[in-house]
């Protein structure tokens, strides 16, 4: 029978909760940037200029049909070909963004295309700029629509962050490799690795559903 | 150490590296089609523990990277005295995997037939198994076709994973290959069109599939 040692697992538990910190802060950037290069894709996918939609189209195409992992390989290894070397962190990011940037260009199109065309007439009859009519009119509600499939997606991109530690990036499941090499205690410290990303995945989703509350409460339409 | 240049060759074992991918995702989804059935019907059942033991094993699939689960498959067959295979690990773990993302599918894809289905055909004197296999499941089945071959294009893109444990599928035969060559952009370039040959035209068809299905539910 094999005897469980958790005992050099929790003597570098500092060094896994260190690699969590980097998780959260690698999964927030690259939502926040994600996000931003989503709604510049969507927006572009609206354009009058065809090649520029098809373009988009293929880079949604290219990226949810390949592996994350082949992505940060062509990032990380075939990149430096071409002239651009990264860090394996700043690699890590750039991916995830990318990565990120193809589902949400979907899911924020999906909420644009939930906007009445009526809304944005009404806007443009009130005298609205364009720029007042995107924020105002035609983001915020679209925001709110999409709000739950935005924060599922956010926890997937914070779970596929894992497969960052396959280029030596500074993150929870690197970590995990470390002390798993320098303990040899394998199930025990991945185990206690998986735990922390379960904790996270709960956490978050408990703070998206406060969040949800506190800034979507103005009435939905009838 | 000696580079070979990346030719005809090479290109041919990363393409046929391909037959493991898809050997791995057809184990894992005939595996996990019969575990999520199962994990769908307790989800769906009146049993109050076994409902809430599947609802767990559902979260803690969804709330974990699917990479520490290869790995806790890997080293926990290993402490159980099994030593370290990656196939049989890998096929595990996948298994695992897809029966608790089909089963939290195909349970909703049993809720979203309405109840007066069951009703009638309890009305009509049918019991459990047969109220499922020729009332409910059928239904379902037509509303689960889309959202499962998404899945599958996920489930696929996810078996590049076992190249971490050591299993040689496609991306694991692309490393192999840059090691020799050192040309990663050719290599992973290589590597991901096959993916995609793979992956699009599954996505194509889940997309018609839904496509088609929304316009025919539409009233």
């Amino acid at each position: 029978m094999y005897e469980f040692n958790f005992a050099p697992v929790l003597a570098g538990l500092d060094r896994l909760l260190v690699g969590a910190w980097l998780t959260v802060q690698l999964s927030c950037a690259a939502m926040i940037l994600g996000l931003a290069l989503s709604i510049l894709c969507a927006l572009g996918k609206t354009s009058h200029i065809a090649p520029l939609r098809w373009l988009i189209d293929g880079y949604i195409e290219v990226i949810r049909n390949t592996p994350f992992l082949v992505q940060i390989f062509f990032i990380f290894f075939g990149l430096p070909t071409l002239g651009l070397r990264l860090t394996p962190n700043s690699a890590a990011l750039l991916a995830l963004v990318v990565n990120f940037g193809a589902y949400g260009t979907e899911i924020i199109r999906a909420g644009i295309e939930s906007i009445h065309k009526g809304q944005v007439e009404a806007g443009t009859a009130l005298g609205l700029s364009k720029l007042q009519i995107f924020r105002h009119i035609v983001m915020k509600p679209a925001l709110r629509t999409v709000y739950p499939a935005l924060t599922s997606q956010f926890i997937y991109l914070m779970l596929t962050s894992s497969v960052v530690s396959a280029i030596s990036a500074d993150d929870l499941a690197a970590a995990g490799n470390d002390l798993q090499s320098a303990t040899f205690a394998s199930f025990e410290v991945y185990i206690v690795v998986t735990l922390i990303y379960l904790g996270m995945s709960m956490g978050f989703s408990a703070i998206f559903s406060v969040i949800e509350k506190a800034a979507f409460k103005y009435p939905l339409s009838r | 150490m000696l580079i070979r240049p990346f030719g005809w060759n090479e290109f041919w074992i990363i393409v046929l590296a391909a037959q493991w991918t898809i050997a791995l995702s057809v184990i894992a989804f005939a595996g996990g089609g019969l575990g999520g059935l199962f994990i769908a019907l307790v989800r769906v059942s009146d049993a109050k523990w076994p409902r809430l033991a599947a609802t767990g094993f559902i979260r803690v699939f969804q709330g974990t990277p699917l990479l520490m689960q290869l790995f806790l498959v890997f080293f926990g067959l290993n402490i159980m005295g099994f030593g370290i295979n990656p196939w049989i690990a890998a096929a595990l773990a996948f298994t695992l995997h897809a029966a608790a993302f089909l089963g939290e599918i195909w349970r909703g894809c049993i809720e979203a037939v309405p109840s007066g289905q069951r009703e009638a055909a309890t009305a009509l004197g049918l019991r459990y198994f047969n109220r499922m296999r020729y009332v409910i499941l059928p239904q379902a089945s037509k509303i689960a076709v889309a959202p499962t071959v998404g899945f599958l294009v996920q489930l696929i893109k996810g078996t590049s994973l076992a190249a971490i444990i050591g299993f040689t599928e496609l991306t694991r035969q692309g490393q192999i290959i840059n090691n020799a060559t050192f040309s990663p952009f050719l290599v992973f370039s290589t590597v991901a069109a096959v993916y995609f040959l793979l992956c699009w035209p599954l996505s194509v068809l889940a997309r018609r599939m839904e496509h088609k299905f929304s316009r025919a539910t539409k009233r």
